[in-house]
């Protein structure tokens, strides 16, 4: 009985489920909205690797707090893993020996890709970076909707 | 007796670890597969280099397509694009792509997956073939002849709906072959702190231009199962109901889709199953074809599409 009790809680801290719910932004840009909905208004932004309190979920939506403001993001742009933004750190070396983070910049990455284009000449990035810039602001699709009698 | 009770406990552990499993998901499994078989190892079952086989095995399964992060797949998919890119003229036309984009980023935030690493970017192929692209973490490119199959904007938003149905189902990602990653994944994971040596990023090099192949040759040549394009065409209904477009302009889509199909050509009847067959699934789903569309809707695709 003492063996299944034990396990239980190896389970239990394996499976983080007493841990405090901490998760991290794997997006590079986050915004932190008002409501859960991107319909909401955009109340801050958060950057990749930032660490954030969960205070409450809502239809794939979590309420976080950090750095004392409040508001709400999708579950997508988060990630249980601590996300460790630079190498060399104490947390780089847990990297190392667990699983339990993830490591920002490496892995199939600008490095890499700088390789990559090394090796493969007549590949153009220009078009690719072109696209990238391409962000309608979130109040315009707001508006886009709203003309269009679309989701409001 | 003794090894009865040995055999007991690491079963009763293994057990556990299933459970786990199955209530967790791999990265948990991981762990657990490791210290069950160091437990078994301790109680006898298990030789202690079968313990190390054992976790070796552990940590060899879990490095799939799950493993990438979505900075990873933000990077995987930029290649991917440019890939595409070798074989196809992009159109330059401001304001269509400018359309395209509203359209696409407006429809990606009713998804199952709004945020990735980079965001959801389109761009218009300037070339007549029927075809689109979903790179993973969500660049999408779609031809003038695609374009040219949508006769409404309910109906170019589920094209768009579509594309962003494989990006958030990890569809391209999914292509990566099994073992591909492996060695990438594991020095990555050993050479935490450090910068990669000469060796290590060509290793990691190499694993990234095969799992570029892997997802460029599906995309481009044998294209996904029908099950992984009925599940986007499904994610798609989801996407357009959300957003409030009529769910049955991807019927509508299709049947103008159908009138120019030729199973011969080397473009989307190459990589998709025919049109008719997606209808008939759609049918399935209870999704019967409309080519409404509320006159705001239309004006403004009517004066973007121009250029086409």
């Amino acid at each position: 009985m003492k063996k299944w009790i034990l396990m239980c809680c190896a389970a239990l801290v394996a499976t983080g489920a007493w841990a405090a719910k901490e998760m991290s932004v794997q997006v590079r840009d986050g915004q932190l909205r008002n409501r859960a909905s991107f319909l909401g208004t955009v109340t801050g932004t958060v950057a990749y690797g930032d660490r954030v309190t969960v205070n409450q979920t809502q239809a794939g939506w979590c309420e976080v707090t950090i750095a004392g403001k409040t508001g709400w993001i999708h579950e997508s742009a988060l990630t249980p893993k601590r996300v460790v933004v630079g190498s060399g750190t104490d947390d780089a070396r847990i990297g190392a020996s667990g699983e339990e983070v993830a490591l920002a910049g490496k892995g199939f990455s600008k490095e890499v890709e700088a390789e990559y284009k090394k090796q493969n000449a007549k590949l153009d990035y220009t078009w690719v970076d072109w696209m990238g810039k391409q962000t309608v602001p979130a109040e315009q699709l707001v508006q886009f909707l709203k003309q269009g009698d679309l989701a409001q | 007796m003794k090894t009865i009770s040995r055999m007991h406990w690491a079963g009763t552990g293994i057990a556990a670890a299933a459970l786990l499993w199955a209530a967790t998901g791999c990265e948990t499994v991981n762990q657990i597969t490791g210290a069950v078989a160091d437990a078994a190892a301790g109680a006898g079952v298990i030789t202690k280099d079968q313990a190390e086989s054992t976790k070796r095995v552990g940590t060899a399964v879990t490095k799939t397509f799950q493993d990438i992060t979505p900075e990873q797949e933000y990077y995987i998919g930029r290649t991917v694009a440019a890939t595409v890119l070798t074989g196809y003229q992009p159109k330059d036309a401001k304001a269509l792509n400018e359309y395209l984009n509203t359209v696409g980023q407006t429809l990606a935030q009713f998804s199952g997956r709004p945020e990735t690493f980079g965001g959801y970017h389109f761009l218009t192929l300037d070339s007549d073939e029927i075809n689109a692209f979903a790179a993973p973490g969500g660049l999408i490119l779609v031809t003038r002849g695609l374009l040219k199959c949508c006769q409404t904007e309910d109906e170019l938003a589920s094209v768009l709906a579509h594309e962003i149905g494989h990006v958030e189902k990890l569809h391209g990602l999914r292509a990566i072959r099994t073992g591909r990653l492996n060695s990438a994944l594991t020095i990555l994971a050993v050479e935490a702190g450090k910068n990669l040596a000469g060796e290590q990023l060509a290793e990691v090099t190499k694993a990234f231009d095969e799992s570029i192949n892997d997802i460029t040759g599906t995309l481009m040549n044998s294209g996904y199962s029908r099950k992984l394009e009925y599940e986007a065409d499904a994610a798609a209904i989801e996407i357009l109901k959300k957003a409030g477009y009529e769910a049955g302009a991807l019927v509508a889509m299709l049947e103008n889709m159908a009138k120019g199909w030729d199973s011969s050509r080397h473009d989307f009847a190459a990589t998709h199953p025919p049109p008719t067959d997606r209808i008939a699934q759609l049918q399935k789903l209870g999704i019967a074809s409309t080519t409404a569309s509320a006159n705001s809707r239309q004006q403004r695709f009517l004066a973007a599409t121009k250029a086409l």
